[in-house]
């Protein structure tokens, strides 16, 4: 073992060695090859929400419910593949670009929904729905609070 | 009966061989998909098991695989003295609740992807002390139950990086005993037992938890690789063997990773074990083929490997002496959410062919 051979250094530097050597031994994906996939992911999905968009607006619907209408199907599709168990291939091939758009947000809720459904309407889905969902939700409020703390402040300054 | 004695710092060898009379093995579609798929006693290719939720699949797997090992020995439930069993779920409920229905007397276990050296290593040490004639240890895991214990919902759109190993879904149980295994009339018994001979645990050395301050959960080979390395080396030590010694050491699931660590670490000790080392994590899946990056994990992983693949060549005499070692990396979703390192820890086992008498058994 590494602290035993080398009995001079300390074991906290042998243990940043060791961490160190590992990580220099361990593959990891290719970062412009996973930005490739994430932005042609990402991208399809928002292109999509474009067309149902453009669509909705072509047939009449102002901009507003367009966009519900855009918000809504884009995450009924995203549910209806998670409960397919195909959602979670996009995720793996597109990786931030299957994450970060609504869908992904809707994929996350559904997979607790179901994963958590054996264990109960209340403890298990009631409990678990937002296990990964929650911490965006959370922490979502909090920032529109601090800018909604900066706005309230910038329209008193104005108003001074 | 003599007992073993204690050898060295850590280990013991046992002054009369600790058989394995049965050993049954019970995998999912995926192992049942892999380069092993003809060894196994039993692919199931319902990954639900019948069940309705998995951590139910996951007992019935370990259950039938129990039942299994015992049929293959000839014997019925009351005839097992003690069942030393663990899986990887919270309170190894996969284990309780599977043996249960059994009636056997039960002692729980975990250690992590470990526990088949663990629930071996108590059971040798129980029949070798004249407890019981005959002892079933058995281990399980499950992909889905663990992902939900340890990771994410399986619905989930993530990225495995590529330390990722793959938890096998997969049970192994065997059946030991002080006699040496022999033919039964019973309906549906197949001991191990060859022509040649059968396997036996001649000694064991006990793991210790070695943390090397390493923190990433998804790169298992990493956290578990120096506790394997430990072992290794106290068992070489403790028997005055070298690794040419063995026909083979074969750790549990280190996958590519822990494996070229195991082997710089103990290269840096000055032991070379590349010629005779092997890993259960790479022999139960084709990594390329079936898209398991590092290799494969969990209980399942080094105890259907053990019993469907390593003991039937032990018995035959292919393998004449082995020093089988499965790794367990000890985290919980709380120690590791807490930012506490990931140790390691790894349970060896020798085990050897033992030509005669095991006479008048099938092969």
């Amino acid at each position: 073992m590494k602290q035993h051979a080398n009995g001079n250094k300390t074991y906290k530097e042998n243990q940043k060695n060791y961490v160190k050597y590992v990580n220099s031994i361990t593959p990891t994906h290719s970062l412009p090859l996973n930005m490739i996939k994430a932005f042609l992911t990402g991208g399809l999905i928002c292109a999509f929400g474009q067309l149902i968009l453009n669509t909705a607006m072509t047939i009449g619907a102002d901009r507003e419910t367009a966009g519900n209408w855009c918000s809504l199907l884009l995450i009924l599709i995203s549910v209806i593949l998670t409960g397919l168990n195909l959602y979670s291939k996009i995720g793996k091939f597109g990786g931030a670009g299957g994450l970060v758009p609504i869908t992904g947000f809707a994929n996350s809720v559904a997979a607790s929904a179901i994963e958590y459904r054996a264990e109960g309407q209340v403890f298990g889905i009631g409990c678990k729905i937002f296990t990964i969902a929650g911490p965006v939700i959370l922490y979502g409020i909090l920032s529109s609070w601090i800018l909604g703390v900066i706005y309230f402040i910038f329209q008193l300054v104005e108003v001074m | 009966m003599s007992v073993g004695k204690q050898t060295g710092k850590a280990s013991i060898s046992f002054t009369d061989p600790v058989y394995i009379q049965s050993t049954a093995s019970v995998v999912g579609p995926k192992e049942g998909d892999g380069p092993l798929k003809e060894y196994f006693d039993m692919i199931c290719e319902d990954s639900m098991f019948g069940e309705k939720t998995w951590e139910s699949a996951e007992s019935t797997m370990q259950k039938e695989a129990a039942t299994l090992a015992i049929g293959k020995a000839g014997l019925t439930p009351h005839d097992i003295r003690m069942v030393f069993a663990g899986d990887l779920l919270a309170q190894t409920i996969a284990s309780s609740f599977g043996i249960a229905e059994m009636g056997i007397p039960f002692y729980g276990l975990y250690g992590a992807c470990s526990t088949m050296g663990e629930s071996l290593s108590l059971g040798a040490i129980a029949v070798s002390a004249g407890y019981g004639a005959h002892i079933l240890c058995a281990t399980s895991s499950h992909f889905a139950t663990a992902e939900k214990e340890f990771r994410f919902p399986l619905g989930y759109g993530s990225q495995r990086p590529l330390s990722a190993t793959w938890t096998v879904t997969g049970s192994g149980a065997c059946v030991i005993g002080a006699k040496v295994p022999s033919a039964s009339s019973f309906p549906g018994a197949s001991p191990l037992v060859h022509a040649n001979g059968c396997a036996a645990i001649t000694g064991i050395t006990t793991g210790k938890v070695i943390d090397f301050g390493f923190r990433d959960s998804l790169n298992m080979g990493g956290c578990m690789a120096p506790a394997a390395c430990d072992t290794i080396f106290r068992n070489l030590e403790d028997f005055s063997r070298s690794p040419e010694d063995y026909d083979a050491i074969i750790t549990g699931d280190l996958g590519m990773i822990g494996q070229h660590i195991l082997l710089d670490l103990l290269a840096e000790k000055g032991t070379d074990i590349s010629s005779v080392h092997q890993d259960c994590g790479l022999l139960i899946y084709d990594n390329q083929v079936q898209d398991t990056h590092s290799g494969g994990s969990g209980c399942g992983c080094a105890a259907s490997v053990l019993t469907a693949w390593l003991l039937p060549r032990i018995a035959s005499g292919e393998l004449k002496r082995v020093l089988f070692v499965p790794t367990g990396a000890m985290l919980s979703k709380v120690s590791f959410n807490e930012g506490a390192p990931v140790s390691g820890i790894a349970h060896g086992i020798i085990l050897e062919h033992i030509p005669t008498p095991c006479k008048g058994g099938k092969s």
